[in-house]
């Protein structure tokens, strides 16, 4: 039996040797450093999400009804008379807020160790289309379902469009195909996030991890492992991916698949963060709810958003510091002007600015999820604004200031001597 | 363990609403007291379904609370409607709002809109109110355009709201005009009931859900120390 | 791994954490293919049609919908009666050995009360629905012909108890389909009398 199974391979391989070739270069050839820690589970995890809501997502248009006024009905068709349907929905919600969950760290993991430096800095472009891309798919999908959340989300968003000067209007209209929020944007945002924008998607991921092979994999502490290698030609610190770390990794999937199965069966809409109460009520075009929220992965840009005042009789300055905060991301490779890859070999300042960065990101995210009067007012002295306005500001200025700042601070930092090997 | 991974995040954000004054108490319900759950929903299809519908909710699924298709089609089908039927009502759109001025929302999820506690409360704190369209307000929506459909049970109420000194909190002080055929502990209880059954038909696969949960991470920790241990045993050689 | 020695507790650990993880794949694929049985609005819509007989008057086919199909109801006369004995020997399963019908119709009149017939009036060739033909069609149908119905797509012939004529291209008999009185009046399509 094993022979004939061996025959059958060779018979394969002889006429698609690239399959055990691109295996060989990509996974057990492939030579990693050896000192990864907790923060590099978070590429391989990605992946695996990706998986999940791809699958579970082909599952749920099986049912699914992209009409407006069908919609509604056809998520509730699915929780209920769909045989395991209600499971098919929960993988998929709690897919979402576990892609940008695993993301976030992901990209986190860049910042600590200098990941997008040179000659990386492709790998973080990709990157961050790659993260622009999945906001916009989480921004289409979240109209699908068609609740107050879903309908009037997705007019405050598309409204903001309509803020930039001149073409702002027509290309508002042109977006949502209508002159509201309506059948028309909810058939073309169905299109978009169940093939168009995956599909991009995954050619992203598929030039991300390519331009990744092609240099080699960063590490913990930032030291170029191709610089020291052995009488075999492979790095001293370097490991084959396969089968080190397809093991690791499969173990770590397990562990967060418990993770995700503990959410997604016992708290799957997690206090209204990943399933909005708002959103079991059909939309209504003539209703607006008093608060709008987007998702908790958004919310920090969408302090950001609300925290610029109207600037010369518009919203657009507003709009733009909004986009600006996610595009800044591009040009980190450039702002960090430390020689110095790792955060373990840095000094005071980058660590204090990446600490405060965290606080910032944190603090503007929660105050993304509530209305601005949730920390009261100011008294006279401040024209009675609202604390949570004014605290949204400072940390806004904060946010740029990390970026901004950054080259200044990375270069005038005193960094510690970097070793000539990794340390495990 | 609910309460605890959700104050791992941030507190949560709870829909807010012009009610956001008056404040909630806790809805003591089980969702797995089926014989609570039956009693609800004889009160929904007596009391709500004449007016709301639930529409996503099928006749046939409340099998889920101990009861026969027979016991269904007996007690709890009003209409000509089948068994395999969802739980429609008669009432369009257009006629509840020239009835009432809103047409009144549909039941299906309203567990999941608004919270057990907001429910249980609402359907406590009707009171009369003269100027009002239906001569009914409540104390949790104010202004709202339903009449109180359980005064019967419960009677009918007067409230008198004395605002709190130094913007403390208001004093709500409740009285009787004239009494239902329930006393106040057996309509709480009657409400207890029909809220519990609101939550249920709001995600009739909830029980079900958790009863999996047990068992799939059960079987993912047995699978965790399978590949750990793998991952252990191929590690020995990386130094 | 130069080395060509075979380690045992390796390859123990490999297959055991397959097998495992194998398990827990054919797990998670359960719900997915479990979702595609018919949902609980389908077998709703799917379930019995109540119909009542008490209008149809004799000789009469009253037509009724269940699971998407027509079903007929037919009021015979003694004279359609005799016309199912005459086709006896024209008919390829006279006995209704084939599995076309509930074990209570399994009989001479092919349904539970002779005077009433109840068939799927879908042709068991490629689907297409017969048409009625009454016994004075003579001329399209033939000078022996005793009554029954005619599948315009292909020819097939039945006679008025749903049965095959020899010769057509349809295989078997005409379906007839589960089915119970409710009372004289009222006829139960799609359940039998001990469920569905």
């Amino acid at each position: 039996m094993a022979s004939r199974l061996m025959a059958l391979w060779d018979w394969f391989d002889s006429r698609m040797p690239s399959v055990a070739e691109e295996f060989r270069k990509h996974m057990a050839e492939y030579y990693a450093p050896k000192n990864f820690n907790f923060w590099y589970f978070f590429g391989a995890l990605s992946i695996l999400v990706l998986a999940i809501q791809i699958v579970s997502g082909i599952f749920l248009t099986m049912n699914y009804k992209p009409d407006a006024n069908l919609a509604f009905g056809s998520v509730e068709f699915i929780m209920r008379d769909v045989p395991g349907g209600w499971l098919i929905r929960y993988i998929h919600s709690t897919g979402g807020s576990a892609f940008f969950a695993v993301v976030y760290l992901h990209m986190f993991r860049g910042l600590l160790y200098g990941s997008y430096k040179q000659p990386r800095e492709l790998i973080w472009i990709f990157g961050v289309l790659i993260y622009l891309t999945l906001m916009a798919e989480a921004f289409l999908g979240y109209l699908l379902p068609w609740g107050q959340m879903s309908y009037w989300g997705a007019q405050v968003i598309v409204n903001l469009f309509a803020v930039i000067p001149f073409i702002g209007p027509d290309l508002a209209l042109w977006i949502r195909g209508d002159y509201v929020v309506g059948d028309a944007t909810l058939n073309r945002f169905f299109a978009l996030h169940v093939i168009a924008v995956p599909l991009v998607l995954l050619g992203l991921v598929a030039a991300h991890i390519l331009a990744l092979h092609d240099v080699g994999s960063n590490n913990p502490d930032g030291v170029e492992i191709k610089k020291i290698k052995g009488p075999d030609g492979h790095p001293l610190d370097g490991i084959p991916f396969h089968p080190y770390y397809t093991v690791k990794d499969i173990a770590g999937g397990v562990l967060f698949m418990m993770v995700f199965c503990a959410v997604m069966f016992f708290v799957p809409e997690m206090g209204g963060y990943f399933l909005e109460y708002n959103n079991f009520v059909p939309a209504d075009p003539l209703k607006t709810p008093a608060h709008i929220a987007p998702l908790w992965y958004f919310t920090p840009f969408y302090s950001i958003l609300r925290a610029v005042p109207p600037m010369f009789n518009s919203q657009f300055p507003g709009v733009a510091l909004f986009g600006l905060s996610t595009l800044i991301l591009f040009l980190l490779p450039w702002l960090d002007r430390s020689p110095v890859k790792s955060i373990r070999y840095r000094g005071v300042l980058f660590k204090s600015a990446v600490a405060i960065f965290v606080i910032t990101f944190l603090v503007l995210g929660y105050l993304g999820t509530e209305p601005v009067t949730v920390w009261g007012q100011f008294g006279s002295w401040l024209g009675y604004a609202d604390v949570a306005t004014v605290a949204a500001r400072i940390f806004t200025l904060l946010y740029f200031a990390f970026f901004i700042l950054m080259p200044w601070y990375t270069a005038i930092d005193k960094t510690k001597p970097v070793p000539e090997r990794v340390t495990m | 363990m609910k309460k605890f991974l959700v104050a791992l995040f941030f507190i949560p954000a709870i829909a807010a609403a012009a009610e956001a004054g008056y404040r909630l108490d806790r809805a003591p319900i089980d969702s797995r007291d089926l014989l609570s759950l039956q009693a609800g929903a004889r009160t929904f299809v007596n009391y709500c379904l004449n007016c709301h519908g639930a529409q996503y909710m099928r006749y046939n699924r409340l099998t889920d609370l101990g009861l026969t298709e027979a016991q269904i089609r007996d007690n709890l089908i009003l209409t000509d409607a089948k068994v395999g039927d969802t739980m429609k009502v008669a009432l369009t759109v257009k006629d509840g709002k020239t009835m009432f001025g809103a047409a009144p929302p549909d039941l299906s999820v309203i567990g999941r809109s608004r919270s057990a506690d907001w429910l249980y409360t609402y359907l406590r704190a009707f009171y009369r109110d003269e100027k009002s369209p239906t001569g009914w307000n409540n104390a949790a929506f104010p202004q709202v355009a339903m009449p109180h459909a359980l005064w019967s049970l419960q009677g009918e109420r007067g409230l008198e709201v004395v605002p709190g000194k130094n913007h403390g909190p208001a004093d709500y002080q409740w009285s009787q005009i004239s009494p239902g055929t329930q006393n106040t502990v057996q309509y709480d209880t009657t409400v207890r009931d029909l809220v519990n059954f609101l939550v249920y038909i709001g995600e009739p696969a909830a029980n079900y859900r958790k009863r999996l949960g047990i068992v799939v991470l059960f079987a993912l920790g047995i699978l965790f120390i399978f590949a750990y241990a793998l991952k252990k045993e191929y590690w020995k050689d990386v130094k | 791994m130069s080395e060509k020695k075979i380690d045992n507790t390796r390859r123990n650990l490999i297959v055991a954490t397959s097998a495992v993880a194998g398990a827990a794949g054919a797990a998670v694929a359960i719900p997915f293919a479990w979702s595609w049985w018919p949902s609980e609005r389908a077998k709703a819509a799917g379930g019995p049609v109540e119909a009542d007989i008490s209008n149809i008057a004799p000789g009469e086919l009253a037509v009724v919908e269940w699971r998407g199909k027509p079903v007929w109801i037919m009021r015979r006369t003694k004279e359609m009666l005799e016309g199912v004995r005459k086709a006896d020997d024209k008919v390829t399963d006279p006995k209704s050995e084939v599995a076309a019908q509930p074990d209570y119709a399994k009989n001479e009149h092919r349904s539970i009360k002779p005077e009433f017939l109840v068939l799927v009036g879908i042709c068991s060739h490629l689907g297409c629905s017969p048409q009625q033909k009454s016994s004075e069609e003579k001329g399209e149908m033939g000078a022996d012909w005793a009554g029954g119905f005619l599948c315009a797509c292909h020819g097939s012939k039945f006679d008025l108890a749903g049965r095959v004529y020899k010769g057509a291209p349809a295989p078997i008999n005409l379906e007839v389909p589960p089915h119970t009185y409710l009372s004289d009046t009222r006829l139960l399509i799609g359940e039998d009398k001990k469920g569905v």
